[in-house]
């Protein structure tokens, strides 16, 4: 399979980033590039087989379902470039 | 480079304990060799002198009162890939610009209880992609070796570049790394020094910048084989933060260290002879299997199919996982925040500006593979392969092998801004061939100096283990240092 510029483009709206389109083309190139690489894959014989979920064995561990940390609206809003009363603040979403 | 930064981390932990040396005078001699190299190599992205010094005096304070920890006093180098509470954390990227955690990894937290004292933090490739550490926003990393008659500039390696070309400059005593794809066995491999990836689930994930969460792994890059097992017997933990953190206790590793080899089994994969495979390397490897015979091992062929497979299924897997752990960079809650019309252009540009090429790169890619419709022909079939990949693996322990060896790089360490390399990510992607395989079956690997190329640059051997037996790779890459020896960058910078 291969990506074309309107491919790149969309993808590039998907995942939130902004591209020109000198980079959209030259992103598609590469992004060729490795999708042409991965096309190998399709030569293994994977019938009957299970996708790999974890690498070792083990169950998830339970804890207990009480709050066990917290309380820290100012160490979480530390680090934002824009906060209010320990909200963040984004520009207007709702008209 | 002072005396005092020669010592390994057992030689300075003796020295200490009998009090010969002090922990502040240890660590000033590292500061100073910093502030002398780094403008050169560029290994260290900050340098945290005052926490430091302060963390050196309370490791005399506890040395004098007989408390001392397992690493008291030892100057430690961080990747900026771990939290490390109001210190710069921003896994090389722009993105996160400006930001300090309120919290400490578990890995960090670790090491400072046991005593050991940060140094500052170290370059890397931006969120941990890349193979030379030239995607980091603060530029590459110069590899403190260059080869025989010649002044240029080559790369540490990636994405760990900081960490290794620090502890093979003798910049830190030993670093802190972390492994997707090779990231600690590569650049241990390019600088001559010891870098080993435990085990899936044996160090604790918490507070490490996720790249792809089913692939990284904590460890230590040092100096040597006994070094690297100290600093991993303190880097490992039973985690209850982190969900995939194994609950099993940590060994002393450093007592696996010159137990005898004798009627162990090593297997030798024939699919990791490689078409275009350097001579050199071939050899390096030969030379391996020679010092496990003379140490009473036995040599088995195996045959591990799936691993040209590897490559191109992690390829998927870990930009998928990458474009998910990256959708949380939104200039939102920390770092980098561009403006925009509305909400979406403000991510958008954010996004845009603080990720590098290739970072995008793979965004882009994760994104594609994990978008309607192609979701099973891409992430689906490669978690299948993962699972073949895993039982290569497995037949082979379960037919008697021990440990198995292979080489650690298709190639000695390369030129900075390589052209080849620069216009093909495809072709800088194949540096990982021999470490990646690891990564998929969440196995232990560790790579140790084995001998120079022709023009004089380190060239390392990888061994992998059973799950968990990071044991045995500590008792089998002692075999090969003692065979080989040690190897030191003449210094130039």
């Amino acid at each position: 399979m291969s990506v074309d510029l309107a491919t790149v483009k969309r993808v590039a709206r998907l995942a939130r980033i902004a591209v020109s389109e000198t980079e959209a083309t030259r992103m598609t190139g590469e992004l060729n590039g490795i999708l042409g690489f991965v096309e190998q894959l399709a030569e293994v014989d994977v019938a009957d087989i299970e996708p790999m979920t974890s690498v070792t064995h083990q169950t998830m561990r339970w804890r207990k379902d009480a709050v066990a940390d917290g309380n820290k609206a100012a160490s979480v809003t530390a680090n934002t470039k824009d906060t209010a009363d320990n909200f963040f603040m984004v520009p207007k979403v709702i008209e | 480079m002072s005396e005092v930064t020669k010592l390994t981390i057992a030689e300075a932990r003796d020295a200490l304990n009998r009090k010969t040396l002090s922990a502040v005078e240890l660590t000033d001699a590292y500061l100073g060799a910093i502030d002398a190299a780094n403008a050169e190599l560029n290994a260290y992205i900050t340098v945290t002198h005052d926490k430091a010094r302060a963390m050196a005096a309370a490791s005399d304070i506890k040395i004098a009162k007989g408390e001392a920890g397992a690493l008291e006093g030892i100057p430690l180098g961080i990747k900026d890939l771990f939290g490390t509470q109001g210190v710069h954390t921003q896994a090389a990227s722009h993105i996160l610009d400006g930001f300090k955690p309120e919290y400490e990894s578990t890995v960090t937290s670790n090491l400072w209880a046991d005593g050991a004292v940060m140094l500052g933090k170290l370059n890397m490739d931006e969120f941990a992609m890349g193979s030379s550490n030239e995607s980091s926003f603060y530029g590459p990393v110069k590899n403190p070796w260059r080869a025989n008659n010649s002044n240029e500039d080559l790369v540490p390696g990636g994405s760990s570049g900081g960490s290794a070309a620090a502890v093979a400059a003798h910049l830190c005593a030993g670093a802190t790394a972390t492994d997707t794809g090779g990231s600690i066995r590569q650049p241990a491999a390019f600088t001559g020094t010891v870098g080993i990836k435990p085990t899936y689930g044996r160090c604790s994930r918490w507070g490490v910048v996720a790249f792809a969460s089913s692939l990284d792994q904590a460890g230590p890059i040092a100096r040597d084989v006994r070094d690297a097992a100290i600093m991993l017997k303190s880097m490992a933990s039973v985690d209850f933060k982190d969900a995939t953190s194994v609950d099993l206790p940590v060994p002393d590793y450093e007592a696996a260290i010159g137990k005898s080899m004798k009627g162990m089994t090593v297997g030798i994969p024939r699919e990791y002879r490689v078409d275009g495979m350097p001579e050199e390397i071939e050899a390096l490897w030969q030379a391996g299997i020679q010092w496990y015979r003379d140490a009473g091992a036995n040599i088995v062929d195996i045959s591990l199919p799936h691993t040209k497979y590897a490559l191109p299924a992690y390829y998927i897997v870990a930009p998928a996982e990458a474009s998910s752990n990256l959708a949380r960079y939104d200039g939102v809650r920390y770092g980098l925040r561009e403006q925009g019309r509305d909400i979406t252009e403000m991510y958008e540009n954010t996004r845009a500006k603080g990720f590098g090429a290739e970072v995008k790169r793979r965004i882009l890619i994760g994104t594609y593979v994990l978008s309607a419709g192609y979701y099973d022909a891409y992430y689906i079939r490669a978690q299948k392969v993962r699972t073949l990949i895993k039982r290569d693996f497995e037949l082979a322990f379960e037919a008697g092998v021990d440990v198995i060896l292979t080489p650690a790089t298709p190639s000695a360490a390369f030129g900075i801004g390589d052209k080849e390399m620069n216009a093909d990510p495809v072709k800088m992607y194949l540096n990982d061939i021999f470490t990646v395989t690891v990564n998929m079956a969440g196995l232990p690997g560790i790579a140790v100096p084995a001998g120079l190329s022709a023009n004089g640059l380190p060239l390392g051997l990888q061994l992998i283990g059973r799950p968990f037996d990071e044991e045995t790779l500590f008792q089998a890459a002692h075999v090969i240092e003692q065979a080989a020896g040690k190897f030191e960058p003449r210094k130039w910078w």
